[in-house]
């Protein structure tokens, strides 16, 4: 469980990031942090492994607090997943996958075989190890970037607008993966993105930001559907846009799911 | 080519006396310019200094310094580590730049991953840095290696003998082939050198093949 008390967080030059941020975030689910930018969700997420340290307030790990532990250590004991993959350009895929291991203490050899079975776990095929990150396509540049978080098995994954930088049909891939690997593996995973459709997506809890860390709404994506907290929130989700408000319409007998405009977007099962 | 013939064993013990007075002080300048350029690079307020200070020390004139620093460190005039000295000097003033630049431009985001994902300060250092800064570190290197070649011959005006001894005694003797075959020489030494770092490069450095310049 990881959980944010009062959270607040000031740059030297300029206003709050965030102000007053409070969240519980349950073991063992994905919740996702969703917003326009400067909304201070990488700042947040980024507090969890102490790549930011808040100005006031705590972050809690099973009720140990991150600032009592030390940075290096910690950020060992936590995966991260990060936009444009952030691998090294100097080692190779296998290399890049084994580093979290490495750093952890593990012999070079058994950390080989632990990041070859992680790489095939994300779809990736074993001759793809011996390339150097710059060789790989940005979707697989990605895939890779998701086994490294995994290797080490840690119990918190932090993912950081993973997919944002890769076109839409390889995204959804991608996504698809991630929910197979996370009803295999039950990680604690906090998520950023954008992306509202990811976000309820990927989510268990979805948290909707304002600017400067002000939640609008927690919930489960229906929850938020079912009855968005304000206007902010109807037209963050898209309720405002017709495409969220379907009806169904009769058609040779069967039941077509319409949105606002009449545009079918599917049959109702029977 | 019969006065090379006749020649040739000094004409060999000069490239040799050439080549490490020319290699020994990139190497040294290169590992002083390391520390410096890293600490530029990472931090602002010490940059500006540090870089003058480099166009400060290769400004200096070279003759003046090779008669300085043996009453300075106590060596006779003719010792060849006054011009190894000399050119160590002006390799770290040329390197100090380059190194700066070259860590300046390893990637950000490569350094935040890596730090997130558990390097400590001085693990990133040493092998995501540096290696990253490789490329640009081995472009320098190859101008200053050029460079300390061929300012290698200005020691043989202060008696230091090397390649550059042919022009000095060419020209008292107007003996035009001493002249060509020095410069000839000096310039292959160079080349010979460059193909070196290059192919120490493609060692080192196989993940930047395409990239290294």
């Amino acid at each position: 469980m990881i959980e944010y008390r009062s959270i607040a967080k000031t740059y030297d030059d300029g206003p709050a990031a965030v102000g007053d941020f409070s969240l519980t975030i349950p073991s063992r689910t994905t919740t996702v942090l969703v917003g326009s930018s400067g909304c201070g969700k990488t700042t947040l997420l980024r507090m969890v492994n102490r790549m930011v340290d808040p100005t006031s307030g705590q972050v809690l790990i099973d009720d140990v607090d991150v600032a009592t532990r030390e940075p290096v250590a910690l950020r060992r004991s936590i995966g991260y997943v990060m936009q444009q993959a952030g691998l090294l350009p100097h080692r190779k895929v296998v290399d890049n996958v084994a580093t979290p291991l490495r750093l952890a203490g593990v012999h070079k050899k058994e950390a080989r075989e632990r990041a070859l079975v992680a790489l095939e776990r994300v779809g990736l095929e074993a001759d793809l190890a011996r390339k150097y990150p710059g060789q790989l396509s940005g979707g697989q540049q990605q895939r890779v970037g998701v086994a490294r978080g995994l290797v080490a098995d840690p119990n918190i994954l932090l993912m950081d607008e993973p997919f944002g930088a890769v076109d839409p049909i390889v995204r959804a891939d991608l996504q698809q993966q991630m929910l197979e690997l996370q009803q295999e593996l039950g990680k604690t995973i906090l998520f950023v993105t954008h992306d509202i459709e990811e976000a309820f997506l990927l989510g268990d809890q979805v948290v909707i930001l304002r600017k400067g860390g002000v939640v609008a709404q927690v919930g489960t994506p229906a929850e938020i559907l079912a009855s968005p907290a304000d206007d902010f929130v109807s037209s963050f989700v898209g309720l405002d846009r017709g495409h969220r408000k379907l009806r169904i319409k009769e058609v040779d007998g069967q039941q077509v799911v319409v949105d606002e405009q009449g545009r079918p977007t599917g049959v109702l099962a029977p | 080519m019969t006065w090379v013939r006749a020649n040739q064993d000094r004409l060999v013990d000069l490239t040799w006396q050439h080549l490490w007075l020319s290699v020994l002080p990139v190497v040294l300048g290169f590992l002083l310019a390391l520390p410096v350029g890293w600490y530029a690079s990472r931090f602002r307020g010490f940059r500006a200094p540090a870089l003058s200070f480099g166009g400060v020390l290769y400004s200096i004139p070279s003759l003046p310094l090779l008669v300085i620093i043996p009453s300075i460190i106590g060596t006779s005039f003719l010792d060849p580590i006054n011009v190894a000295i000399t050119l160590t000097i002006y390799a770290l003033a040329l390197l100090v730049r380059t190194v700066a630049d070259a860590f300046g431009q390893v990637p950000a985001e490569v350094l935040d991953s890596a730090s997130a994902s558990g390097y400590s300060r001085w693990q990133r250092a040493f092998t995501v840095e540096l290696p990253l800064a490789g490329p640009a570190m081995l472009a320098g290197i190859r101008v200053a290696s050029v460079s300390t070649v061929s300012l290698v011959t200005i020691g043989a005006l202060v008696g230091v003998s090397n390649l550059g001894s042919l022009f000095t005694e060419g020209f008292q003797r107007y003996f035009n082939t001493e002249i060509i075959v020095g410069m000839v020489l000096v310039v292959a030494l160079a080349l010979v050198l460059d193909a070196c770092w290059v192919l120490l490069g493609r060692v080192l450095l196989p993940w930047a093949r395409g990239k290294v310049v």
